[in-house]
């Protein structure tokens, strides 16, 4: 089911959350809502949930007007970042809470909990209480739970952002899987660059109230649409009115008329690449990506003096 | 070594000022036997007494949680203007001595009153009656279940609510299964506290029932007046009963709260 959001803006007292904000989501599609903390994304993915009110604009869900909608009418499932689980349920209970409310036959219920249960990898721990659980089974309770009603959309605002690296990487990976599967229509906010280009079709970056660029993660990455989306998706070096990415640097020992000097401040090797610090004679820094293979070549050293020449830049 | 100071610190202090008074009454009790102490608690008046004390904390406290719940709910949960006078205001009987209340109960009530001369010309008597008693220990009552849910509804935030919400529950359905069960050992807590100040109020009563024996008088207030009456083991075999009810709250209480919510 495809969202639209027209022309929204909100302000919270003196802070512009969102200005004038346009968005087409495509449905079936996995979106995500990327850009720094106070740019917007989870306010916008809050108002698409009801759970907030626009200042101005429209939301419409799957071609209807729903600005007017409650939260209970829009049929959205929503996962939270702190899992907002029912502390007094058990995880049975809190996933068929959906279904309770709607007042579905026992039957149902419990074939449709089961199923669920199966879905997040949680069977045998239906009758333990949240309290029970640890964050990554939380999380995957809160989102069985979501996905209980069926719901048209589901939202989810930062839903590994209180998670452990290795946990959140498990259920980044899951959750993809879980999409490739329901095809349901997913929106999830994150300020986590690599998250955002590793999990969804489409990603939106915000700042500052606005949307800055929608794009598929490789498009976002290799044609960026301005300044803020070059410097925030990846890492980028400015030299002079360009933009350089670190991998797009070449270093080499000898200078060949088109190269400029530079000294190696800090050398860290990753295993997988090794990255650089240069500083030019000017007193810019350059960070520079290297393969294992060219590092093993020029052997750097801190305190080394290299020329390095940019292979490809990008302007606005 | 300092452990142990700051434990018999803390023990002696209880022992000092709150058990030993209570021991001392219940020998007290005792003094003139147990024939003269059961004599004066079957006396009618006295029944008459606690009997009327009950009906007062039965009115005051459904009536108070009830209150006390959606004042909490509205101070927590709605920003609305005035919010934070309204949540001065709960606080207002703890501040305000009982006798001020019982004072005040009469300048609104009495024949020169604000509502005096109406409840009059209708024919209910509301000072020297169980109305103004009832008003009155609902005054002195009423912070104490706000007083515990408030702070518990800010601990645990409004996100289960809004989770509650996108899963398709109205606004009652969210307040009977999530709030509802999510605040309840604070309610009860409340209502322990609110049942104990009912069963204990003096001040304010004192002033507007008139202390009639057998129609208006209370058990606290046959308390004082039994000590001034020099009947002692009758005023302290009074006191015991109430201290017993009070403790007896505390203890169900305990008991029924489970050990997981202990901490």
């Amino acid at each position: 089911m495809s969202i639209v959001v027209r022309n929204v803006s909100k302000r919270f007292g003196s802070f512009q959350a969102l200005d004038d904000v346009s968005l087409d989501v495509e449905g079936g599609a996995l979106t995500a809502l990327l850009g720094p903390s106070g740019s917007g994304k989870s306010t916008l993915l809050r108002i698409i949930a009801g759970l907030e009110w626009p200042d101005s604009g429209e939301i419409h869900l799957a071609g209807e007007d729903a600005t007017a909608l409650s939260t209970q009418q829009r049929g959205v499932g929503f996962v939270f970042q702190h899992y907002a689980a029912f502390k007094h349920m058990s995880v049975r209970q809190n996933i068929a809470f959906g279904l309770k409310v709607r007042k579905r036959p026992k039957a149902e219920i419990q074939s449709r909990v089961d199923e669920l249960l199966a879905l997040v990898q949680l069977q045998g721990f239906g009758d333990r209480f949240p309290a029970q659980l640890s964050g990554g089974q939380r999380q995957r309770m809160a989102l069985a739970r979501a996905l209980a009603p069926e719901p048209r959309v589901l939202l989810l605002d930062e839903p590994f952002g209180a998670l452990d690296a290795r946990v959140r990487a498990e259920l980044r990976s899951w959750l993809r899987r879980l999409h490739d599967e329901t095809h349901t229509t997913t929106v999830f906010v994150t300020h986590d660059q690599e998250e955002a280009m590793d999990v969804a079709d489409n990603v939106v970056v915000m700042n500052k109230g606005r949307v800055e660029q929608v794009a598929e993660p490789r498009e976002l990455y290799d044609a960026p649409a301005n300044e803020f989306v070059m410097s925030f998706v990846g890492q980028a070096n400015h030299i002079g009115n360009a933009w350089v990415r670190p991998h797009d640097l070449e270093v080499v020992l000898e200078p060949n008329g088109t190269t400029r000097e530079a000294q190696v401040a800090r050398v860290v090797h990753l295993g997988f690449e090794v990255r650089a610090e240069l500083v030019r004679d000017d007193g810019e820094q350059l960070a520079v990506q290297l393969t294992r293979d060219q590092a093993a070549q020029l052997e750097l050293k801190r305190g080394q003096i290299v020329y390095v020449r940019p292979t490809r830049e990008t302007v606005f | 070594m300092r452990k142990y100071v700051l434990r018999f610190t803390a023990l002696g202090y209880l022992l000092l000022v709150l058990l030993g008074p209570l021991v001392m009454v219940f020998v007290r009790a005792f003094d003139k036997g147990g024939d003269a102490l059961w004599a004066t608690l079957t006396d009618p008046n006295t029944l008459h007494a606690f009997k009327l004390t009950l009906v007062i904390t039965l009115i005051a406290v459904p009536l108070n949680t009830v209150f006390g719940v959606v004042c909490a709910l509205a101070i927590v949960r709605r920003r609305f203007p005035g919010a934070g006078l309204v949540n001065a205001v709960v606080d207002l009987p703890l501040a305000i001595s009982p006798v001020v209340v019982g004072l005040s109960l009469f300048l609104l009530y009495g024949r020169t009153g604000w509502f005096g001369p109406w409840f009059e010309r209708h024919g209910t008597q509301i000072l020297f009656s169980l109305p103004s008693m009832v008003i009155a220990t609902i005054f002195v009552s009423l912070p104490f279940v706000a007083r515990e849910v408030v702070p518990t509804l800010r601990e645990i935030g409004d996100e289960q609510e809004q989770a509650a919400r996108t899963l398709g529950a109205n606004g009652r359905q969210t307040f009977w299964r999530i709030t509802l069960p999510s605040i309840r050992w604070a309610i009860i807590y409340g209502v322990v506290l609110t049942t104990a100040r009912c069963l204990g109020e003096y001040g304010a009563v004192a002033v507007v029932s008139g202390n009639i024996e057998g129609r208006t008088q209370t058990a606290t207030l046959r308390v004082q007046d039994a000590y001034e009456n020099f009947n002692q083991a009758g005023a302290y075999g009074i006191a015991l009963v109430l201290a017993a009810m009070s403790v007896l709250v505390l203890v169900t209480m305990t008991l029924l709260k489970p050990k997981e919510d202990a901490a």
